[in-house]
């Protein structure tokens, strides 16, 4: 495996140089061991392509997207203000971002507190990228034939109406896509949104992630595909819960692409 | 001329009361907080079209859609019929548009009639969803006592309703082909339903009871109409009119952007200024304003008026991720406690002066922390609400309030806010190690 080329803001600053975008790695994808491993699949992605990109490393903090969802108003916007000051340091014009908490906070909310950027989700950005014929899936790769159903991240679906971008590159890798009977505008949350993440759930008769895998596994997929590392976390807890990890993996949208594209 | 009396003052009465409930109704909601939902008009008026008019959303679960479609209609084209029954109240005359009409006024009336009997099936299936096949959405708790008995009196309202428009027609059409109708002429009136209805039901019927029954009819139609107007201030019914404005209103943003407070925003530039003199004295006008909601004063009008347009279908609740999985928030409930609170506030504010407390809150008193803290913010509730209602605002203000001023919230989110502040991440994680993914296997 070749080795990662993650220039942060800095360096490139030091070396006189603007990237075409920054990379928004987000608290999961920078300190969660499963969402690491999303991260870098949208790194190698990067690289392969020669995306002129770069991260902000320790400069990078929260957006405050949990905080303002709790309802603390006062440490989102301390978050946002702080942030908006490095981005604007650095000139950003266009982020990329692998979480959908992120990416909505950056879009909708950052906007009316100074800082305006072009924003746009990772499956976004791959889809570019593939419809530029920048990348390319030999044949879909691994995952030819194979059945994937997709999980629409709430911030990401209902929240931003990105439907398709994800769709499409499930398309790109030859396999079968099979939806669950609650998708898209329907979709069922998984759990975590709303700083749930981050909390024990009130006292009810179920978990929300198990009523959700349970949709996932009527569709007898082998593959549960998602775009937020939030939802990786609750889909992956609620199919261990049904004892199915030898059956159906779960699996970030940038993950089946680089791994497609043997990365 | 004695009955056209009575008719102008059951007229002015029931158009009367029905303002002055409205008047009402509009000061209540203008309790709220501004907000301005007034630009983009040519995108207001399409949505309103769409999801108002057209039912858009509505059609997401086809067969209440359709069953509401032929309520619906039916209580649209009615309203000409009305027309008619208005003007020959006021004038003493019978039919006054049948001559002038000729075959249009037999094609109407005919398509009412139609439109009515749909009207009569689908009102029949939504008794018996509600009463015998007990929907899940239409039987949960918050529904008990009266939201239950206003849900089935509408229902039986407009039954009743739809019966006397028969026994009106009905009968007259009887009368008619004897030729003893107040309408000049003899034979049949052609009307769809009630040419067929009308001699069976009342073809052995004397002439003198004939022109009871029709005149029940007449007026029964009427008088159920105005009852009907005069209720809705009062019912979730009422969705039949808000629908409209509520949509026009609707949120044209994002639905996962929520709104930044303002006041937070002055107080943080001060925070993060260099300049700014920690000592200085607020302006003199400077009026301490509320962190997000404690009471329905505290919400924008919008949210009031979200409230007031609920019709209570559960759409919403049958598809929160928290409800299903049996926690205690039912997004329908927040809706409704909202109006029945506001209802109170309005009430105590009219009879004890405008800033009267009654030691009461929403938060607490009606809606419960343990609800909003249930809410994952996935915005299905929104989703599905056919009338565009937007209950997740509602909770993330509840929210706020607790959390910025009452500091009252789960203590896993303390240590989660707690970690956002010290280190920059929802974690203990120390941001020096934010790129240490970057160098592992």
């Amino acid at each position: 495996m070749s080795v990662l080329k993650v220039p942060t803001m800095a360096e490139m600053m030091a070396q006189g140089e603007t990237p075409d975008i920054l990379f928004w790695v987000g608290c999961s994808g920078s300190f969660d061991d499963r969402a690491k491993k999303i991260t870098k699949a949208v790194v190698k992605i990067l690289n392969k392509c020669d995306v002129k990109f770069a991260v902000l490393g320790t400069e990078e903090s929260c957006t405050g997207d949990p905080a303002k969802r709790a309802g603390n108003e006062f440490t989102f916007q301390m978050q946002a203000m702080m942030n908006i000051q490095v981005l604007d340091g650095y000139e950003v014009k266009k982020i990329v971002t692998a979480c959908p908490h992120c990416f909505n906070t950056l879009k909708n909310e950052y906007p009316e507190l100074g800082g305006n950027y072009e924003v746009i989700h990772h499956t976004q950005l791959i889809q570019g990228l593939i419809n530029d014929g920048k990348l390319s899936i030999e044949g879909g790769g691994t995952y030819k034939g194979k059945k994937i159903t997709f999980h629409d991240p709430c911030y990401l679906g209902r929240a931003n109406d990105v439907y398709e971008a994800p769709r499409s590159l499930i398309e790109k890798l030859d396999a079968e896509l099979i939806e669950m009977k609650r998708c898209k505008t329907n979709g069922l949350c998984c759990g975590a949104g709303g700083a749930q993440m981050f909390k024990e759930a009130e006292k009810g008769n179920k978990e929300i992630n198990v009523e959700r895998t349970e949709d996932a596994l009527e569709t007898n997929a082998e593959i549960i595909a998602t775009g937020c590392p939030f939802c990786n976390t609750m889909m992956t807890d609620g199919v261990k819960n049904f004892n199915k990890e030898n059956d159906i993996q779960v699996l970030d949208v940038a993950e089946l692409i680089a791994n497609a594209a043997d990365l | 001329m004695l009955a056209i009396i009575v008719f102008a003052v059951l007229t002015i009465v029931g158009f009367g009361f029905f303002g002055w409930n409205i008047s009402k109704v509009r000061s209540n909601i203008l309790l709220g907080k501004d907000i301005n939902r007034n630009d983009q008009k040519g995108e207001r008026w399409k949505i309103m079209t769409l999801v108002a008019l057209g039912q858009k959303k509505m059609f997401a679960r086809p067969i209440p859609a359709l069953l509401h479609l032929c309520l619906y209609a039916a209580f649209v084209i009615t309203q000409i019929e009305l027309i008619e029954i208005i003007a020959d109240g006021l004038t003493g005359n019978h039919r006054m548009f049948h001559d002038s009409l000729g075959g249009f006024y037999t094609f109407m009336v005919s398509f009412i009639e139609i439109l009515s009997v749909l009207a009569f099936i689908a009102t029949v299936i939504f008794l018996a969803r509600r009463n015998l096949l007990k929907l899940p959405r239409l039987t949960m708790k918050e529904l008990s006592g009266w939201p239950k008995q206003d849900a089935n009196l509408i229902l039986i309202a407009e039954i009743t309703l739809i019966c006397f428009i028969f026994m009106m027609n009905g009968a007259d059409e009887v009368l008619y082909s004897q030729g003893k109708s107040h309408l000049e002429g003899q034979g049949s009136l052609g009307f769809s339903i009630s040419s067929l209805i009308g001699p069976a039901l009342f073809g052995s019927v004397s002439e003198h009871g004939l022109h009871l029954i029709e005149r029940i009819g007449w007026w029964g139609h009427i008088a159920m109409v105005f009852g009907f107007l005069n209720y809705l201030p009062y019912s979730k019914h009422f969705h039949i009119v808000l629908a409209f404005p509520n949509t026009w209103y609707s949120n044209l943003e994002k639905k996962g952007k929520f709104t930044n407070m303002e006041s937070v925003t002055a107080e943080v530039k001060l925070m993060m200024d260099p300049n700014a003199d920690p000592y200085a004295a607020a302006p003199a006008d400077a009026t301490p304003q509320r962190f997000g909601a404690k009471d329905v004063t505290d919400l924008t009008w919008k949210n009031l008026l979200d409230a007031y347009t609920c019709t209570e279908c559960g759409r919403c609740t049958s598809a929160c991720p928290a409800n299903q999985t049996g926690k205690l928030l039912s997004p329908r409930k927040i809706m409704m406690d909202t109006r029945d609170r506001l209802v109170e506030v309005g009430e105590g504010i009219r009879k004890n002066g405008k800033d009267y407390n009654d030691g009461k809150s929403l938060i607490g008193d009606y809606i419960s922390e343990e609800e909003i803290w249930a809410c994952t913010s996935c915005n299905a509730c929104v989703q599905e609400c056919p009338v565009n209602i937007d209950p997740l605002s509602i909770i993330v203000d509840l929210r706020r309030y607790l959390v910025m001023e009452e500091s009252k919230m789960p203590s896993e989110l303390t240590g989660m806010l707690t970690n956002i502040e010290n280190n920059g991440a929802p974690w203990q994680f120390s941001p020096a190690d934010r790129l240490n993914w970057k160098d592992e296997a």
